[in-house]
C-alpha cells in the first residue's frame, strides 16, 4: 500500500485555488522530488502534506501504518534560528516532543532515539556544541537528525541545500541517499536543483503550468521534463 | 560600616522585607520567558501588555474597585492572547498590533483618569503607575501572598512546559507538523506573560517592564550557548540585578524601578564584555 496518496487535491489560500486537482501517490522506499517554477505552489503543497494548512478540496490519505504526525520534516531555516542559543543535543531531542504528550520531560527511550539519530548522521562530536556556531551543512544535519527523531518512515525536505556551498550540498545529498537506500526511509524533497533531482530521485512531481507525475525516466521523456532538463533545454 | 548599619536598620521594617521578597520573585518570573520572547521577536510585548494593564488599572480606579488585581489580570490576559494570535495570519502584523494596542490603551487609560478621577494628585498617580515609583514599598501582606502564589504558579508552569516551550520557540512549524499542539502552548506562553506583566507593574511600573523581561535574557545570551544555560543564567542575573537595584535605591533614595533597570543595563554591558573576551 502507498505511504501517502493525494486524491483530487486542490491547494490554495482562503478558498482561492492555486494548484487544482493533484493526483499522486508515494510508495514506501521511493525518493520523490517535487519541482516547479517559483510561485507554482511547491511550499503550499508541502504545508498541506504536513497538515499545516487544510486543502481546498480533495484528500491526503496515509497508509502503511503512517499517521500524519509521523512525517519527519526538514524546514527551511528561519532567521530566529540563526541566533538561537541551543545545543545540538537540545535541538535533536526536541524532535521527540510529540511522543511526550503531556509528559513534561523526555524519557530514556526518547533520549536513546535522539542519540541514535545523532550517531546515524555522524554528528556525535558536535552534540554539545552551540547550534548557531555550526556551519550551514552541519546545521542541516542537526535538523535532519531532529526530523529522524520524529519519523520512522517518511522525510519531507523543503529546499534543503539552499545556502549551502557545493561541497556541503553534495555531502547532504549523499546523506539523504544513504537514508533512502540503507534505512529504507521514503524521501519527499521540494527542490530547485533540477540536476540533483534527476540524479537522485526515483520519481518526479512537476507542478506549474503543466503537471507531471511519474518516474524519473518517464519525466525526462515528457514535455514538462524536456523543457527543464539539460538535454532537452536547448531545443526550445 | 555605616552603609551596612543603615541597611540592617532598613531590613527590620516589614515593608522593606516585603519589597525585597516580591522584587526577587518578580525578577525571577520575568526573566524566564525573556529568551522565548526575544527569539520570537516579541521583545516589545512587555511594553504593549503593560500599557494595557495601565489602561485596565485606570478603568478599575474609575469604577472604584477596592482590589483591581483580578480585573487587570483578566484584561491583560485577553490582550496577550490576542497579540500572540496575530503572529500568523491577520491583516495587522505583530509589531504593528502591539504598537496599536499599547498606545491606545495608554491614551484611553489616561483619558479615563482625567475625566473621572477622584484623586487630588492625578499626575502623581499616573507617574507612579508608569514608573512604579513607590507602590513596591506600600505592599500589604495579602498582596505579598498573592504575589508568592502567582510566582510559584508561573515557575511551576514554566518548568512543566519547559521542553514544549523550547520546541515551539525553536521551530513552530516543525512542532505543529509533528503533532505538538503549538497553538495551545503559545496560548499558555501568552497567559504566563500576562501574569508576569501584571506582577511586575508593581516593581518597575509599566514603562520599564520590557527591561525586566528582556535584559537578563540578552545578557545571558552573550555568554551561554545552550537553552538551559541561558534560561538558568538569565534567572540568576535577573534576581541579582533586582536585589542590587533595590538595595541601592533604599540606600541612595533613588526610584526603585529605574535603579533596577540601570543595574540590568550595567549587567548587560558586563556580560557583553565577557562574551567578547571568551
Amino acid at each position: 500500500m502507498a505511504l501517502l496518496t493525494c486524491q483530487n487535491l486542490s491547494l490554495g489560500y482562503e478558498g482561492k485555488i492555486i494548484l487544482p486537482d493533484l493526483n499522486f501517490s508515494v510508495e514506501p522506499g521511493s525518493y520523490l522530488c517535487i519541482v516547479g517554477e517559483n510561485g507554482s505552489g511547491k511550499s503550499t503543497l508541502m504545508k498541506t502534506l504536513l497538515g499545516l494548512m487544510p486543502p481546498v478540496s480533495g484528500q491526503i490519505l496515509t497508509g502503511d501504518g503512517l499517521t500524519q504526525n509521523q512525517i519527519g520534516y526538514l524546514p527551511q531555516q528561519t532567521d530566529a534560528q540563526k541566533d538561537f542559543p541551543a545545543s545540538v543535543w537540545e535541538i535533536v531531542l526536541s524532535g521527540c516532543q510529540s511522543r511526550c504528550g503531556l509528559r513534561p520531560f523526555y524519557n530514556k527511550t526518547e533520549k536513546e532515539r535522539a542519540r541514535a539519530a545523532i550517531e546515524r548522521l555522524h554528528i556525535g562530536s558536535l552534540s554539545g556544541r552551540c547550534y548557531r556556531e555550526l556551519s550551514g551543512g552541519q546545521q542541516q544535519r542537526v535538523l535532519l537528525a531532529r526530523a529522524l527523531c520524529a519519523t520512522k518512515s517518511l522525510l519531507l525536505l523543503d529546499e534543503p541545500v539552499t545556502g549551502l556551498d557545493p561541497k556541503a550540498s553534495a555531502d547532504f545529498y549523499q546523506m539523504i541517499e544513504e537514508l533512502n537506500r540503507e534505512d529504507k526511509i521514503t524521501i519527499i524533497m521540494v527542490s530547485h536543483d533540477m540536476q540533483a533531482a534527476l540524479q537522485y530521485a526515483s520519481h518526479i512531481l512537476h507542478i506549474g503550468h503543466s503537471v507531471f507525475f511519474g518516474t524519473k525516466e518517464e519525466y525526462q521523456k515528457s514535455d514538462a521534463g524536456r523543457f527543464f532538463t539539460p538535454e532537452g533545454g536547448d531545443k526550445r | 560600616m555605616t552603609i551596612f548599619d543603615k541597611l540592617s536598620l532598613y531590613l527590620q521594617y516589614p515593608f522593606v522585607q516585603y519589597a525585597l521578597i516580591v522584587g526577587t520573585l518578580i525578577a525571577l518570573c520575568s526573566s524566564l520567558l525573556g529568551v522565548t520572547l526575544v527569539l520570537k521577536r516579541f521583545s516589545f510585548i512587555g511594553d504593549g501588555l503593560s500599557h494595557v494593564a495601565f489602561g485596565a488599572m485606570c478603568l478599575a480606579a474609575v469604577f472604584n474597585f477596592t482590589n483591581d488585581m483580578p480585573v487587570v489580570l483578566l484584561i491583560t490576559i485577553i490582550a496577550a492572547v490576542l497579540l500572540l494570535r496575530t503572529g500568523n495570519n491577520t491583516k495587522i502584523k505583530g509589531d504593528a498590533a502591539i504598537a496599536m494596542i499599547s498606545v491606545s490603551s495608554l491614551a484611553f487609560g489616561y483619558l479615563l483618569m482625567n475625566l473621572f478621577s477622584t484623586s487630588s494628585n492625578l499626575s502623581g498617580d499616573v507617574c507612579s503607575t508608569l514608573f512604579g515609583s513607590t507602590s513596591i514599598l506600600t505592599l500589604n501582606q495579602t498582596e505579598v501572598w498573592l504575589c508568592v502564589v502567582l510566582s510559584v504558579l508561573v515557575v511551576g508552569a514554566f518548568i512543566f512546559f519547559y521542553n514544549k516551550i523550547f520546541a515551539v520557540t525553536f521551530d513552530e512549524n516543525f512542532a505543529k507538523a509533528t503533532g505538538t499542539k503549538a497553538d495551545l502552548y503559545n496560548l499558555i506562553i501568552a497567559v504566563i506573560i500576562a501574569v508576569i506583566i501584571v506582577l511586575a507593574m508593581n516593581l518597575v511600573g509599566s514603562l520599564l517592564i520590557s527591561a525586566l523581561v528582556i535584559f537578563p535574557a540578552l545578557s545571558a545570551m552573550r555568554v551561554f550557548k545552550t537553552f538551559k544555560g541561558v534560561t538558568i543564567c538569565s534567572a540568576v542575573i535577573s534576581v541579582v540585578c533586582a536585589l542590587l537595584g533595590m538595595v541601592i535605591s533604599i540606600l541612595a533614595g533613588t526610584p526603585v524601578g529605574s535603579t533596577i533597570v540601570a543595574v540590568d543595563l550595567a549587567g548587560f554591558v558586563l556580560f557583553s564584555i565577557i562574551g567578547m573576551i571568551k
